[in-house]
């Protein structure tokens, strides 16, 4: 069961006295083969779970590093059944759990229901859908329960307490807190206790969801996280992508370096 | 699908915020929803407040100069034979098109709201001029994004927005057109939300931006039932309404006040892009798949990804993949026909009207109307009523048309 398996990758991370640290790239960038290495790179370096982007052109909420990474595998001809096929490739070698972040309409064009068989043939545990907010989503987040994908609803500091209840009341074991208003790759600017604070609001109303922190967590910083449940690194990695394929370096590689400095300040 | 008598189209969407239940919405990231939702009570609030109804009917009279001309096209409708040719000259508003309603609407808003800072969109720049020149009257700092293609091709009105003190903003990711630029304001929304108000140029966007801006345009067919009833004495029994679409604000305000009038027949014109060429911008001729684009349910031009396909049409205005949730819902019902223009066909119109009629110069955008209006005309007879909507004046497209015809300037 995919849903189960995504919640022991928290546990076993409290188990280290830690936070689960999950890390956000575009499959299939800048291919299929080098997104693959740099997933299994990514692995090796300790990572818990690993947030595949399928990236959107039109997209409302990636920053300028992500955009990047998304127009790269897009004008490489990367499609949906690519980043499936990635992540297919990727688990027959390996646990690490895999959840999808993506675009309503990259689920529309593709079919919901098939989106998900899909879905569940290439082992995803979970899905985050940026543009398709509670409690819109309702449908297609019951669909995802029925099929032991977790669909992961979004918070953010704007999100009232009324609407975070009625949220948090719906939600699957898994919620993804916004840490801060912005797109995605820009400076924190917000202090660490004020997200620390939402996140233990966010906990007091549901003890039993495991909460991810997104947006704006560098090397700098996830140090302060360490006794949540997960945060997310995602543009300091696609930065690094870029600055590997400019410099005709490995990216897997120095992907991988960048993991397992965030795992070890995570863990100190 | 059917629509209902008796309520503004504006408010005919469900509690989602859905027209038939299935085109517009929000969908948007969870951290738009709570701007969206301070708009949506502000507006609400606003739409009955008598104080805002006559501060923004001062500013349309003084500022805007409604009401716009109604005018007999004699020459033209001579030279055609058959319908009598009329025309709404909503290009003599300030600033020369239909965008400085929305503009002016969405400053007082602003205010409002107590934010001093506005962001937004263009494409053709007629949007992101009108709001440049709202920002400086009401004395808000402005931001406007555009492609880096429609900079270089409209590059008079991105001249004016920087007199007008306006910081543009141009867009090089993908097609670097209208719909880069709206994604980008949209992000740009997103971080900085409590400080700053967006206007979404068009009528296209979450629910209560479509309805804001067809609130606002709503002024053309307001004044216009009026001139056409001093005109006819009544509501002419066989008249068509002819409108270019791209995101749809001026047709959904030219044809506002008609929709109960299901005599009174609305044709909008889409772009056909060049002859012979398979990309265009018109998703409701060409029947495009339905899709979720800057976060709203809509026809939408898009490859079987999901990916937004680049759009071509030689109207920088039109040059949308995607179109208002308003017009969706219209076309389904079949209370409007849509049907297309080429970049040729609306190079000839505009050539036709300017030399019959002189003192109406269409741009591009309202060019395409007035090609299904030369198509149709001499077909009918004398006692059917065109109008169309000159929503927009050629001055800045004098280069490009200049270009196509051979001049240079």
């Amino acid at each position: 069961m995919t849903s189960s398996s995504l919640i022991k990758s928290f546990e076993r991370a409290k188990e280290d006295d830690r936070a689960a640290l999950l890390t956000y790239t575009v499959g299939g960038d800048p291919d299929k083969k080098t997104s693959l290495n740099i997933f299994k790179s990514i692995a090796d370096s300790g990572v818990d779970i690993i947030e595949c982007g399928l990236g959107h052109g039109a997209n409302i909420g990636d920053g300028g590093a992500i955009q990047d990474s998304t127009y790269r595998a897009l004008s490489n001809g990367i499609k949906t059944n690519d980043i499936f096929e990635i992540i297919e490739e990727f688990k027959k070698d390996y646990e690490t759990d895999v959840i999808i972040m993506t675009y309503q309409n990259k689920i529309m064009a593709y079919g919901e229901d098939d989106f998900l068989k899909r879905c569940i043939s290439s082992k995803v545990s979970g899905i985050i859908c940026v543009d398709w907010p509670w409690p819109l989503n309702l449908n297609f987040a019951k669909k995802c329960k029925e099929n032991s994908i977790v669909f992961i609803q979004l918070l953010c500091p704007t999100t009232n307490e009324d609407r975070l209840k009625s949220i948090l009341s719906d939600a699957h074991e898994v919620v993804y807190y916004i840490s801060m208003l912005s797109t995605t790759g820009q400076k924190l600017k917000v202090s660490s206790d004020e997200i620390k604070k939402r996140f233990n609001l966010i906990k007091k109303i549901s003890p039993d969801k495991k909460c991810i922190i997104g947006f704006g967590i560098t090397a700098d910083t996830i140090n302060d996280f360490k006794d949540t449940d997960a945060c997310v690194v995602g543009s300091a990695l696609c930065r690094e992508i870029t600055r590997s394929i400019d410099e005709e370096l490995n990216p897997a590689k120095n992907v991988g370096n960048m993991v397992s400095d965030l795992k070890q300040k995570l863990s100190s | 699908m059917k629509l209902e008598k008796g309520i503004p189209l504006i408010d005919q969407h469900d509690e989602n915020g859905y027209w038939g239940g299935k085109f517009g919405g929000n969908q948007i990231a969870e951290s738009l929803n709570y701007p969206i939702e301070e708009l949506t009570r502000e507006f609400e609030k606003l739409r009955n407040d008598e104080t805002f109804i006559a501060e923004r009917d001062y500013y349309f009279k003084n500022f805007v100069g409604a009401p716009t001309p109604f005018i007999k096209l004699e020459n033209l409708t001579k030279h055609l034979g058959g319908a009598q040719i009329y025309c709404k000259l909503v290009s003599k508003a300030t600033g020369g098109a239909h965008k400085a309603y929305n503009a002016v609407v969405h400053s007082l808003i602003c205010k409002r709201l107590g934010k001093t800072y506005i962001g937004g969109d263009t494409g053709a720049g007629y949007a992101g001029k009108m709001l440049s020149m709202a920002a400086a009257k009401f004395n808000l700092k402005c931001k406007i994004f555009m492609g880096v293609k429609d900079v270089e091709r409209q590059s008079i009105n991105v001249f004016s927005m920087r007199s007008y003190g306006a910081e543009v903003v141009p867009v090089s990711s993908g097609s670097q057109t209208l719909v880069d630029a709206v994604s980008e304001c949209m992000r740009w929304w997103t971080s900085e939300n409590e400080e700053a108000h967006m206007c979404v140029g068009s009528t296209v966007g979450p629910t209560i931006f479509v309805k804001i801006c067809a609130w606002s345009t709503a002024q053309i067919s307001r004044e216009m039932k009026k001139q056409v009833i001093d005109e006819f004495g009544d509501v002419p029994k066989d008249m068509k309404l002819i409108n270019c679409v791209g995101g749809g604000s001026s047709a959904a305000g030219f044809w506002n006040e008609w929709i109960d009038y299901d005599h009174v027949e609305l044709i909008g014109v889409e772009a056909g892009g060049p002859e012979g060429s398979s990309k265009h911008a018109a998703p409701l001729t060409n029947d495009s798949p339905i899709g979720v684009l800057h976060g709203a349910t809509q026809y939408v031009i898009q490859d079987d990804q999901g990916e937004i396909e680049e759009t071509e049409s030689i109207s920088a205005g039109l040059d949308y993949p995607g179109v208002s949730p308003l017009h969706c819902y219209l076309k389904e019902t079949g209370r409007a026909r849509y049907t297309s223009a080429s970049d040729e066909e609306a190079i000839e119109a505009f050539q036709l009207v300017s030399k019959n009629e002189g003192f109406v110069s269409p741009s591009l955008e309202p060019s395409h109307a007035f090609a299904e209006a030369i198509k149709i005309a001499p077909k009918l007879s004398k006692d059917t009523i065109i109008v169309v909507d000159s929503c927009g004046d050629s001055a800045k497209d004098s280069k490009i048309i200049a270009e196509r015809l051979g001049y240079k300037i």
